[in-house]
């Protein structure tokens, strides 16, 4: 058996009344590349939102590593929806990947020279060093998508969500995203990726998780990915045709 | 300066509805000491507008309400709640009362040394705060999720923000006065804005911004009778901001209006450039001459875009006769393969 990297227990989330995520138990391993699918509502942002601790969950509890996750919070990294900030903030390409280096570097210290270095080098690795002093709102939407996901790569993380990465952007730029993540996974970390786009599943990703509320299966693409699961979790009678 | 900081977080009328939630502070103060000591006022404006604050951030958090629904409620209960308690005071018997309602529109000629050496200190506290805590401030406002995973309180880091916006607020109070105080926060940094896309240049101009317009407007005020000072002072910096929205190199209309005159008669250039290439591509020699006449069918040609690319040396005249230029057939295939290039 392999390591745990994620677990979940009994996560329930609601906004008033209505439960958005039901009874979620969820274990991830180590060194996956995952992906999470289920149509819009099913609360796949409010999942990672809640593992995160962005949300504040009804019930349920989270570890890491097997340690509660307030211990392990260096050893996570986000990337949050593009959508979910203010592109015209004043401030640069570097600048917010430098924002990476932010919780390492804890209260009130300033970021230095190691910090910039290490910026340099996620913006190299996105293919986005020639922008470095672009101003972010000048940015198209993959190369936002871009800047974020530097700045995750800056936290050097073991353990990396992303909430649709893929949203927005060109074939160029989802083909340079997709490679570097499967450049963690070959460097043994762990990624989960809030996903729409049921045709690239198999082609992505090795480990999916169905969830519409409740959690519909978990496990790897070639065990679990077929038409009865998409069936329980998208409503429909859903055909995979793209499994040759 | 902590103007900026409101306006980036899209919350630029909490500054509004701060200033008159400060009123019923001022008044209350007033009836509790019957003296019209300014510190004890201003202490009392700080902890309404503080109450303010945290209601309507608890409004926002626990109802379903706008945030500003929410800032719109708070703003006019309490400056009703201030007027009706102001109202009181002057039915008093209480000599003293006369001159408490110039904190409605502010009055800079009643401050005296203390009350700018009580300023000067406050100022000072708030810089080292914001530089100390830059970073966060920063992370804070652009990402707040981001900020949480990275394990950062982010409501310690919002309260710190709030708290100085409200101290600085109520501190301008006495110059500017309720009524107009959240200009005086927002028109530096929006005016400021419109100049750069640093988030440290923006504070650095706002801060500016705001010191020339209090100079500026005192020195008006002064040179005229009758002309109160708050008021004054927010005509200049609202003048800065009209000035900053014209004629801000990136950002402003003026240059936006000339850049799109200008990229637009580029195009016609190239196009009409393009074309010519393409007729003269059909012959060996580039220097071919062709008819003026072909060009009449092309959209967009006229006789001032061909004098133009004559004029750059692209394309020569003969008569009714055009060729191009070697120069002109170079810059027409870059254009080209540009165009090529950018479609893939």
């Amino acid at each position: 058996m392999k390591t745990l990297a994620v677990k979940v227990d009994d996560l329930t989330v609601a906004y008033n009344y209505k439960p958005v995520l039901w009874d979620i138990d969820l274990e991830i391993p180590e060194g996956v590349l995952m992906a999470i699918v289920g149509p819009n509502g099913a609360g796949k942002s409010t999942l990672i939102k809640s593992i995160l601790g962005i949300l504040k969950p009804i019930a349920g509890s989270v570890s890491i590593y097997g340690k509660p996750y307030e211990k392990q919070r260096k050893l996570v990294a986000y990337v949050p929806q593009k959508g979910s900030v203010d592109w015209d903030f004043p401030t640069t390409a570097l600048d917010v990947v430098m924002m990476g280096t932010y919780g390492s570097l804890g209260w009130i210290k300033r970021p230095g020279q190691k910090e910039k270095k290490a910026a340099l080098e996620a913006l190299e690795k996105v293919g986005m060093l020639p922008f470095k002093n672009r101003q972010i709102s000048q940015l198209s939407g993959g190369q936002q998508q871009r800047i974020f996901l530097a700045r995750a790569l800056v936290q050097n993380a073991s353990i990396y969500f992303m909430d649709e990465p893929f949203q927005g952007v060109d074939a160029s730029t989802e083909i340079a995203i997709i490679n570097i993540l499967k450049a963690l996974r070959k460097a043994g970390k762990t990624v989960i990726v809030v996903h729409h786009d049921l045709q690239t599943v198999p082609e992505y990703f090795d480990w999916v998780t169905f969830l519409n509320v409740k959690k519909i299966a978990t496990g790897p693409v070639k065990d679990i990915f077929n038409d009865d699961n998409l069936t329980k979790t998208y409503g429909i009678n859903y055909k995979v045709s793209i499994q040759e | 300066m902590l103007g900026s900081f409101a306006v980036l977080r899209k919350q630029s009328l909490l500054g509004d509805a701060i200033s008159h939630a400060a009123l019923p502070g001022i008044a209350i103060a007033f009836l509790i000491t019957g003296a019209k000591d300014t510190n004890t006022l201003l202490l009392g404006a700080l902890v309404s507008g503080l109450i303010g604050t945290f209601w309507i951030r608890g409004i926002v958090t626990k109802t379903h309400l706008k945030s500003d629904t929410a800032l719109g409620l708070i703003l006019s209960v309490f400056f009703g709640f201030g007027m009706l308690l102001l109202t009181f005071i002057q039915k008093q018997p209480n000599a003293n009362q006369a001159g408490l309602d110039k904190y409605l529109f502010g009055q800079a000629a009643t401050l005296v040394e203390s009350d700018v050496w009580m300023m000067a200190i406050v100022t000072g506290i708030c810089l080292i705060v914001m530089l100390t805590f830059w970073k966060e401030f920063k992370i804070l406002l652009f990402d707040a999720d981001y900020t949480k995973t990275l394990g950062f309180n982010t409501k310690t880091i919002d309260i710190l923000i709030t708290s100085f916006i409200v101290l600085a607020i109520v501190l301008g109070l006495q110059t500017v006065g309720v009524v107009l105080m959240s200009a005086m926060l927002l028109a530096p940094a929006a005016a400021a804005r419109q100049w750069t896309n640093s988030l440290s240049k923006m504070v650095f101009l706002a801060a500016i911004f705001g010191a020339f317009s209090g100079v500026f407007g005192t020195a008006v005020s002064a040179s005229q009778n009758n002309l109160s000072t708050g008021p004054v002072i927010v005509i200049v910096a609202g003048v800065f901001v009209l000035f900053s929205f014209v004629f801000s190199p990136k950002r402003g209309l003026l240059f936006k209006q000339i850049r799109f005159v200008k990229n637009r008669r580029d195009l016609e250039l190239h196009k009409t450039l393009a074309f010519m290439y393409h007729i003269a591509e059909t012959h060996d020699n580039i220097s071919h001459p062709h008819t003026i006449k072909i060009l009449n069918n092309f959209q967009g040609y006229t006789k001032g875009t061909l004098q133009k690319l004559v004029d750059r040396g692209f394309v020569e005249l003969d008569g009714n006769m055009w060729h191009l230029t070697e120069e002109g057939f170079k810059t027409a295939s870059n254009l080209y393969n540009q165009q090529n290039a950018s479609d893939e």
